[in-house]
């Protein structure tokens, strides 16, 4: 049983970190901190992918022109996460600029207070 | 009360995802699924075909240019999007 | 900020930072690194000009202008050079068959296409970072 948790320890850290964000946006009233636990939630996937690209022993995948019995890494999961991460970044500042919008309109950043003002209106 | 329901509930979401998890291929194995003839080949190949030794690059800038296109598009589009909901006014 | 310490501190990292980005960039095709890597490596130094020296230097040193102007290049810089693969018919974006100089795999000058990309990519994104951060920034201002 330990064994078979040990040979998984990086997609099961990936899965306490989602989780750990979904906690993050669920509990917290704050917008900011929701839009960092959105950001763990992102990071989390990143170790996911990347980590199933791991291989035994393997280098990275920058070719040795001298060694050509190199293991290398596989290449395409690295590539591929390039996209997420820039689609991270948008989305970050995108939400970013949607609380200043909200802060300047309700002049807080609490989502409980913000939902009574409207009520009260 | 409610944080007793939500850490229950994504206690539970934990446990599920662990365990659809462990019966994924071992972590770094070889015969992983993932690990398929694409990669070999762009391993293989991707020195005498874009000239370049790292891999990555070449594959970004290379195989998949239009992929990369697009990402910069999104960098674009994101510029564009904090720009114009930041010009509006206070609504009154 | 007001902190003697961190200005000096910062007006002398703030160079081997860009020189470190300008390096990854340059050599993105043979070593670790690329055109995002790069280019997030320059923006971060111009954002901790910007959060040392303040918003107005910051404007000073990049403006609005400018930085629209480098985004705007990046990609057209990108899509000319996909062009130039139509124009030598090839495909979109083509590299080998385009024609560029492809010269010897491990060298500095080599891969065609890829390092131009790579050039265009590093201006993209970090005209992008200090663009974003002056937004958010100047925006809360006068708040």
């Amino acid at each position: 049983m330990f064994d078979v948790l040990l040979k998984h320890m990086n997609y099961i850290a990936a899965m306490a970190l989602f989780v750990i964000g979904l906690y993050t946006v669920l509990m917290h009233q704050n917008l900011i901190k929701k839009v960092i636990g959105i950001n763990i939630m992102e990071t989390s996937v990143f170790l996911f992918f990347v980590s199933i690209g791991m291989v035994q022993n393997g280098q990275a995948p920058i070719i040795n022109l001298k060694d050509a019995s190199v293991t290398y890494v596989n290449p395409i999961p690295s590539a591929l996460i390039l996209t997420g991460i820039v689609v991270a970044v948008s989305i970050t500042a995108y939400s970013l600029s949607l609380i200043i919008q909200l802060y300047k309109q309700y002049g807080t950043l609490n989502l409980d207070e913000m939902v009574d003002e409207v009520e009260h209106d | 009360m409610k944080k007793l329901f939500v850490v229950t509930v994504l206690t539970l979401l934990f446990l599920i995802l662990v365990y659809s998890v462990l019966e994924m291929p071992d972590f770094a194995s070889l015969n992983s699924p993932a690990y398929n003839d694409l990669a070999h080949y762009y391993v293989a190949n991707a020195t005498e075909e874009a000239h370049a030794t790292n891999v990555i690059a070449a594959i970004i800038t290379d195989y998949r240019a239009f992929d990369t296109l697009g990402e910069t598009t999104v960098l674009f589009a994101s510029i564009l999007a904090v720009t114009s909901v930041l010009m509006g006014k206070k609504h009154e | 900020m007001n902190d003697l310490i961190v200005k000096t501190i910062v007006r002398w990292v703030i160079p081997f930072i860009q020189l470190f980005g300008v390096y990854v960039v340059f050599y993105g095709h043979v070593s670790f690194g690329g055109g995002f890597s790069g280019g997030a490596l320059i923006g971060a130094s111009l954002i901790l000009y910007a959060i040392t020296f303040g918003l107005k230097a910051s404007k000073k040193m990049v403006p609005h202008k400018r930085s629209q102007w480098m985004e705007s290049l990046g990609i057209l810089w990108y899509i000319a050079l996909g062009l130039v693969g139509i124009y030598t018919s090839a495909y979109f974006l083509g590299n080998k068959a385009a024609g560029f100089y492809m010269g010897e795999a491990g060298q500095l000058l080599s891969a065609g296409i890829i390092p131009l990309l790579t050039i265009g990519i590093g201006v993209k994104v970090a005209s992008t970072m200090i663009t974003l951060f002056q937004k958010l920034v100047e925006e809360n201002e006068d708040v």
